[in-house]
């Protein structure tokens, strides 16, 4: 009996915290008026596509979502390849600086990003005098700052994984006439493979997330904006189109959603540092 | 391989990555210092006036801030409240997900992910819609109808705090039910067996054993919930009227980059950043005392 009381308490709490989602999902199928109606209903019968032509057409979400896309992917592709080799090192090598760098790699994951927006503001402000592509109003300036913060976790996580590996398989391939740069990239790249998605998923989470940076440095160009900026940027006050509003926000959200329940088991696999040689 | 050979090819390896955080990471850390030294404002910025030196200006200014210290004390007041209501509500839900059958707790996980996983921005756009005056739910259902949640100013930092709250203890509520199904069946037997009651086992048994990981999920609550930036600037649309909803890392960016006072932003930031490495390095110490190994 106090089972039962418990599970029902249970599944209540659960349908409260999922009902956030569930109404924006609701709302973006709803049609208009029913979304401007006096009492609201948590049912639509006339389920229509409606609010998402009018996000992607009128507010111009498409092309924000690949922005979105884009900047995160590249951040995803880049850090692996960064975090990998520099991981790589720090565990296969041994040299004279090497617990002074992990030191440095502990402390600056503690510094809140947020507080660099000024600094980094100017750095991209220079950067653009030079490289126009990597500049304010310029995606690249958001793949430079999100790799730069996403790297010290991604290569601090990937070392456990590198140090996994037995140095016996880098002997063995090297008497197989493997070139170290064969043995890196064909054996024991796919070895550090669940520790890669792991860190990756974090990676992608963050750039696609991100809010603050977006909106300091994509000021004038409207069309490099990315999707948590748009979505802000539609949200006026007093006049709202809530319907195309959820629906950009359903856009954003379900690609995270699906992402963190596909890979869920693999990151934990990930983060509890299993490697199956 | 020779002793030098090696620190070669491994400086070969990390060039890329040196690259991009002494870039990107360290230079800023070093610039963020160097313009809160400055009278940095629009002037300075477009070669109009000569940049002053004003050593510890910035800071005097922003101590001698009545706003400062106002803001200061709000960012501790609701991050103190996101922190307390995260543990609560995270330890809470992973003491009950203990006592039911699977598929009761994969629901409750099932929805927690998915809270946990939404994006910030859309997350505080769909609890606005939800409170919103005039067409939002729960208006309808309290029969508050023209209500505005985001106007007052206590209401408005509830509203954000329930938001943080709702994403943010799926992190703990996971952790903590993890660190309890790791303690053996047989340390509780045990106490069962010398005749504790479930309180005194509780209390004297399981709490003492959960002690990192709890510590571990605060520390990390404090340092999320002290820069909360997203939220608080979507739902109350940048600070709420007047600046009475500001936080530590909003007021920054208003300064900076609203009232072109760069010097003044980066001072902020410095701030933050001494009383977040403070709380860090606390939650160090705390670790080694407790037998953490790092």
């Amino acid at each position: 009996m106090r089972r039962w009381l418990t599970e029902g308490f249970v599944l209540i709490i659960a349908a409260v915290v999922a009902f956030p989602l569930f109404w924006m999902v609701l709302s973006a199928f709803k049609p208009e008026d029913e979304i401007i109606s006096a009492d609201p209903v948590p049912w639509t019968t006339r389920p229509t596509l409606d609010s998402f032509t009018r996000a992607l057409t009128v507010a111009n979400f498409g092309r924000y979502f690949m922005n979105s896309i884009i900047v995160a992917l590249i951040v995803v592709f880049l850090s692996i390849l960064i975090s990998f080799l520099a991981a790589t090192a720090l565990t296969r090598f041994r040299f004279r600086s090497r617990t002074t760098l992990l030191i440095m790699l502990l402390v600056v994951q503690m510094v809140p990003v947020e507080a660099l927006t000024v600094p980094l503001f100017f750095l991209m402000r220079s950067v653009g005098d030079s490289v126009p592509v990597f500049g304010l109003n310029h995606l690249g300036s958001l793949v430079l700052v999100h790799l730069a913060f996403s790297l010290p976790f991604a290569i601090w996580m990937l070392r456990g994984f590198v140090a996994a590996v037995p140095v016996e398989l880098e002997e063995a391939a090297t008497l197989d006439g493997a070139s170290r740069f064969r043995f890196l990239w064909q054996v024991l790249f796919p070895l550090v493979a669940p520790g890669l998605v792991a860190t990756s998923v974090l990676s992608f989470i963050h750039a696609w997330n991100d809010f603050l940076f977006a909106k300091t440095f994509i000021i004038s160009a409207v069309e490099n904006q990315t999707l948590p900026l748009a979505l802000q940027v539609f949200v006026k006050p007093d006049q709202n189109d809530w319907g195309a509003i959820m629906a950009g926000s359903t856009l954003m959200t379900i690609p995270v959603l699906i992402f963190f329940m596909l890979v869920q088991r693999r990151l934990v696999s990930g983060l509890a540092g299993a490697v199956k040689g | 391989m020779t002793a030098k050979g090696q620190g070669r090819t491994a400086f070969a390896y990390l060039a890329p990555a040196l690259l991009i955080l002494g870039g990107l990471l360290a230079y800023p850390i070093y610039q963020l210092v160097l313009i809160s030294l400055y009278d940095y404002g629009q002037e300075q910025v477009s070669g109009g006036a000569p940049l002053e030196f004003l050593g510890l200006g910035n800071y005097r200014n922003l101590l001698g801030n009545q706003q400062f210290w106002g803001v200061l004390g709000q960012t501790v007041a609701f991050a103190a409240v996101c922190v307390v209501g995260t543990l609560l509500v995270g330890a809470f839900l992973a003491i009950l997900a203990t006592r039911v059958r699977t598929w009761v707790r994969m629901t409750l996980f099932l929805a927690a992910l998915g809270a946990w996983s939404t994006p910030a921005v859309a997350g505080s756009t769909i609890w606005l819609f939800l409170f919103d005056a005039n067409f939002g739910l729960v208006n309808e259902v309290l029969g508050t109808q023209g209500f505005s949640w985001t106007f007052d100013k206590w209401t408005a930092f509830g509203l954000v705090a329930a938001q943080v709250i709702w994403c943010s203890f799926p992190f703990v509520m996971v952790t903590l039910f993890a660190g309890i199904k790791a303690i053996p069946g047989e340390v509780l037997e045990a106490a069962a067996l010398d005749g504790a009651s479930a309180f005194r086992t509780a209390w004297s048994v399981t709490l003492p054993l959960l002690k990192p990981i709890i510590l571990v999920v605060t520390i990390q609550s404090i340092i999320w919930d002290f820069k909360v930036f997203t939220q608080i600037y979507v739902m109350t649309n940048g600070g709420g009227i007047a600046g009475r909803n500001l936080v530590l890392n909003v007021y920054a960016y208003q300064q900076a980059f609203a009232a072109s006072e760069y010097g003044l932003g980066a001072a902020i930031g410095v701030v933050m950043t001494v009383l977040l490495l403070g709380i860090t390095m606390f939650y160090l110490r705390a670790l080694r005392r407790s037998g953490e190994v790092l």
